[in-house]
């Protein structure tokens, strides 16, 4: 492992399409009918004809086959196909994997998509789309998944560090803030600390209001080479450092629920993009709960361990906050569609490339996310930059 | 380490051996004869060190509750997620029972008993008054 820090990676891809669906009730379209939107948005934003598309990646919960059900769909014939599964992050970490194949010549255009329907599989049929994995030694005992493993979390950071529901519910107030500055995001009206405390309780201490929502959506991303980025429309959002780690599948085995792998990952793309927490302008972290945004705010060291949830409050991380974080709105407000992660990148890249409006952070250059996969399983760091960051 | 003696793979994998265990009433950890530490869930290699060397020897029981939860709306009532810390080392999801759901809290010593859960075999806690 000595010596594989990927920074010959550094700046030398970068995403030049970017395709999203409408966010919430889309109870007329299938899943990947909302894939292939998405792709065909993100093609089309890149100016690049499909059939120049020969890397294909892709995942969701429940497909066996997604890279062969997606190529099919699109009509593709990709030389490299990725649908591996570590869960909502692995959208993050195929940057890495897309960043290698573009890199070694293995394939010259990359397209990382998803397609979800599951808010209307709810409501529809009562069947949510979830990982299908028997989690040995646990399931027994019939915790509520995967809320559970995260309120287990959530519990332990309150019993050493004095972090409140009022902590958590900050999180949620500050996602909603910033989704009232998205047209797109699903849940926009005013929100008050009050209301995340009085919601129905999910798994002690997690109630309703610090949960993600359930979405139909559909997002893609399209990367090159840096070379081919500067020829095209769009302006380039390089791929500056990305980091893959993982502590544990079930919760359980996480050593340390108080410490994410997200102290790892951070620590990788950090190192590869020869940049620190400091040089960060604006952050999207995988907010599947409340709990999530202050670990991974600690973990990616914008503040102490332990001192996350002071951090989150007085609206530090809301618009006019000293940290912008999760600008779209996050999960818990703007859209989650079982697996998230490929919003992140989406949120990262329309900042750097200025065009998000109302919730623009002014002069932003560096964005960082981070994606959440599992019971805090998986976490992946991937930071990107501007032209004047290469 | 490096693999190297693979004829000593077991027939019969820990997870049904630990399973007959159970069903006995006994509970059982590994423990790594080359690093010496417990292992829980069973493996068929050490997660530590890779050892295939591996014994199986009685649990003391003894646990603390590292964290606790409690799932809401479940069809059947208020139970309690917990995770627990035994004394050998290894960390285990259970329920601690004998107490009401939400009075469980971390810190609490606990003591494993042998249970059932809609009738599987589980290795369940209780509050163990007065035992460090």
């Amino acid at each position: 492992m000595s010596g594989a820090n990927g920074s010959s990676l550094r700046g030398s891809v970068a995403v030049v399409g970017v395709g999203l669906t409408a966010f919430g009730d889309l109870p007329g379209r299938s899943a990947r009918e909302n894939l292939a939107e998405a792709a065909f948005r993100a093609l089309a934003d890149a100016g690049i004809d499909k059939n120049e598309v020969d890397g294909l990646f892709t995942s969701n919960f429940p497909d066996t086959f997604p890279c062969l059900h997606a190529a099919e769909y699109l009509g593709l014939q990709p030389r490299v196909m990725d649908d591996s599964n570590i869960g909502g992050s692995v959208y993050v970490s195929q940057l890495q994997h897309a960043a290698a194949a573009i890199n070694a010549g293995v394939c010259q255009v990359a397209l990382i998509a998803m397609g979800s329907n599951t808010r209307s599989k709810l409501k529809q049929s009562g069947v949510i789309d979830a990982p299908r994995e028997h989690f040995a030694y646990s399931d027994e005992y019939k915790p509520k998944a995967p809320m559970n493993a995260y309120a287990l979390a959530a519990a332990r950071h309150m019993h050493e560090y004095g972090t409140t529901r009022e902590h958590l519910a900050e999180v949620a107030v500050a996602a909603r803030a910033w989704a009232a500055l998205n047209p797109r995001a699903m849940r926009r009206s005013p929100l008050t600390i009050d209301d995340v405390l009085a919601s129905k309780m999910v798994c002690d201490p997690l109630s309703a209001l610090d949960c993600c929502l359930i979405a139909d959506a559909g997002a893609a991303v399209v990367l090159v080479s840096a070379e081919r980025a500067k020829q095209l429309a769009q302006k380039p959002v390089y791929l500056l450092g990305v980091g893959v780690a993982m502590t544990h599948a079930g919760i359980a085995q996480m050593p340390d629920l108080t410490t994410t792998a997200a102290a790892q990952s951070s620590k990788i793309a950090y190192a590869m993009a020869g940049l620190s927490p400091a040089d960060v302008d604006v952050v999207e972290v995988y907010d599947a709960f409340t709990i999530n945004t202050i670990l991974f705010l600690e973990d990616l060291g914008f503040c102490k361990k332990g001192e996350g949830g002071e951090f989150v409050s007085k609206g530090n991380i809301a618009p006019g906050g000293s940290l912008p974080v999760n600008t779209n709105g996050g999960g818990l407000s703007c859209v989650h569609p079982g697996m998230y992660g490929l919003m992140l990148i989406a949120e990262c890249v329309e900042q750097l490339r200025g065009t998000t409006g109302e919730r623009q952070i002014k002069n932003a250059n560096v964005a960082l996310c981070n994606g959440n996969g599992g019971h805090l399983s998986s976490e992946v760091t991937a930071i990107f930059g501007t032209e004047d960051t290469l | 380490m490096i693999p190297s003696s693979i004829e000593t793979f077991p027939e019969l994998g820990p997870d049904k051996v630990f399973a007959d265990y159970l069903g006995k009433g006994e509970f059982k950890l590994q423990l790594c004869a080359d690093c010496e530490r417990h292992i829980f869930y069973p493996r068929i290699v050490c997660p530590h060190c890779g050892s295939q060397n591996l014994a199986w020897v009685e649990a003391s029981g003894r646990g603390v509750v590292y964290s606790t939860s409690v799932p809401r709306g479940m069809p059947e009532g208020e139970y309690n997620i917990s995770l627990i810390d035994l004394a050998e080392g290894p960390r285990m999801m259970s329920r601690v029972v004998g107490i009401e759901a939400e009075k469980v809290v971390i810190g609490m010593a606990v003591m494993a008993f042998i249970g059932e859960i809609d009738g599987v075999r589980v290795v369940l806690f209780k509050p163990a008054e007065g035992v460090q």
